[in-house]
């Protein structure tokens, strides 16, 4: 009698599935729950991946109930890639669709914002341009000039105060939530990603930018978007934290 | 075709530790006595940031095992030829005194279960395993170890037992073997084998390294003892004893303390790896 790998997976993601047939304790016994070791490693390791991941989502919902999402979210949706550092990418989407939770609408947008970071973590390195540099080019050539954002950078928009409240779940005495909707820009000055709300319009003024749109292009995007975009702030903020990789003018 | 003729690892015979990066600082600052380090190569298959950095740093000072967790070199499918290449790029760009992986499966219609699967020894898996593991020394251009599992279950189809089916395995690849003593502690209480007369019957000249780690106890359906590999704690005593054993057989080789769940600080690691240094103290060269 051959066990098959169909059926070892099958029985190890199935708690109420029977173990297969042909494993023993070596001493003419059935498995039993020497199975069970196995699958305990797979949830209780796949647990321990989400938990890395999102500990915000598990402070907002407290640790045994995450221990319960995680549960049936690894089940339905194992790792594909063996690189646990990516696992969770559907999670955010998968609360959006769990019904127990659905009273708590954030939710999913501070996973996103958390897998986010995790993504501005092990993003590939680049060097920043310095933060005088774009001081130097010419008025007139910054209109054409294409801007190249730093590959960690990332942006998390939400209907909700998703920044105060990722906050509120991992920060001791942070202030409580404001009733806003905030975009969230995630920057990685060195090692360590680093999280700032977006004034009004940044969203739209890095998304064009991202697209390869010229400067004047995404300025008028951003003020399209919010009048009054403050342009000032957004550049110091990208050229302090080291998210601007270079500034290609055509002259 | 690989040069079966060049060393299994160019590891030190000496103590080494699995790296965690909450101990950078301690191990730049006096790493004694550890003069190696592992790491797991899925956690340094991202694309830069500080998992790289610190690698490349530390690369710089001590002899580097990439040491790897996801290949699933037992799957009934064909390798993940992705996986693959990233294992490759990894290996060009560090140059790593060794590479090995497990005798286990741990992927699946791709579902990836991050654990390390039994698998039967019969003679189809021997050819599966086989031509996996030629796979892997021809893409990576470097022969392998593979290491025995800690088992806690039997298939009753299996016609080999484990020694035999690994030394079958070297015989046909060329691969080096990653002895883990613990496992075959673990191994051998919970299948009611001899570990002494594992070691005996392994084929402990083509012993690259071996590993060491900790495990928990608990119990099976009829209270028999059932050891978990657990990686979580100290090395246990008898395991160190055995240790003992395998030496004098295979004189000095690099040991490898795991110790990957509840992470301890540095002192207490080290003091695992002064223990492995006194093990090796004793082995005449």
């Amino acid at each position: 009698m051959s066990v098959t790998q169909d059926s070892f997976h099958a029985a190890l993601l199935g708690a109420t599935q029977p173990v297969p047939k042909g494993l023993s304790d070596g001493a003419g016994h059935p498995a039993g729950r020497r199975f069970d070791v196995y699958r305990n490693n797979v949830a209780a390791s796949l647990t321990d991946a989400l938990e890395v991941g999102f500990p915000a989502v598990q402070s907002l919902i407290g640790h045994d109930r995450f221990k319960t999402v995680a549960g049936q979210f690894l089940r339905t949706h194992p790792p594909d890639t063996p690189m646990l550092m990516q696992y969770g990418g559907a999670f955010p989407a998968f609360l959006e669709g769990f019904q127990p939770l659905a009273h708590i609408g954030y939710l999913a947008d501070v996973a996103r914002l958390e897998q986010a970071q995790r993504q501005a973590y092990h993003a590939a390195d680049a060097a920043p341009v310095r933060p005088d540099q774009i001081a130097t080019i010419p008025p007139k050539a910054l209109g054409d000039a294409i801007i190249t954002l730093a590959p960690a950078l990332q942006v998390i928009q939400s209907a909700w105060p998703v920044h105060a409240i990722w906050r509120y779940a991992t920060e001791q005495g942070a202030p409580k939530p404001p009733a806003v909707a905030q975009d969230v820009l995630i920057t990685r000055p060195e090692f360590d990603p680093v999280l700032t709300v977006l004034p009004a319009g940044g969203a739209a003024f890095i998304a064009a930018l991202h697209s390869g749109a010229p400067f004047a292009t995404a300025l008028e995007k951003a003020s399209y978007a919010a009048p009054g975009f403050a342009l000032q702030t957004m550049l110091a903020v990208l050229l302090h934290q080291n998210a601007i990789t270079d500034i290609i003018t055509t002259e | 075709m690989l040069d079966m003729s060049r060393p299994l690892s160019h590891l030190p015979a000496a103590p080494g530790v699995g790296y965690k990066p909450q101990h950078f600082n301690d191990i730049l600052a006096n790493a004694q006595p550890v003069e190696w380090l592992e790491i797991h190569a899925e956690n340094y298959m991202g694309d830069g940031g500080r998992p790289l950095a610190q690698l490349r740093h530390l690369a710089e000072r001590f002899a580097i095992s990439v040491h790897g967790v996801g290949l699933s070199i037992g799957g009934e499918g064909r390798l993940d030829a992705a996986h693959l290449a990233r294992l490759k790029t990894l290996c060009d760009w560090l140059q790593p005194a060794s590479f090995s992986e497990h005798l286990a499966w741990s992927t699946h219609d791709s579902h990836f279960l991050n654990d390390l699967l039994p698998l039967p020894y019969t003679d189809a898996t021997l050819t599966r395993v086989a031509d996996h593991i030629d796979e892997v020394q021809n893409t990576l251009g470097r022969p392998m170890l593979l290491e025995n599992p800690s088992s806690y279950l039997a298939f009753d189809e299996s016609t080999y037992c484990e020694t035999e089916f690994l030394a079958e395995l070297t015989r046909r690849t060329a691969c080096g073997l990653l002895l883990d003593v613990n496992n075959v502690f673990i191994s051998a209480t919970n299948l009611r084998l001899d570990p002494r007369a594992y070691i005996d019957a392994f084929p402990l000249d083509r012993v690259g390294e071996i590993h060491l780690g900790g495990h928990d106890e608990d119990h099976d359906d009829h209270g028999a003892p059932l050891l978990i590999d657990s990686h979580g704690r100290e090395v246990a005593d008898p395991v160190w004893a055995l240790l003992d054993y395998t030496l004098a057989q295979t004189g000095p080789r690099p040991v490898l303390i795991e110790w990957d769940a509840n992470v301890p600080n540095w002192p207490l690691l080290a003091a695992e790896a002064r223990r492995a240094a006194k093990a090796l103290a004793k082995v005449p060269a």
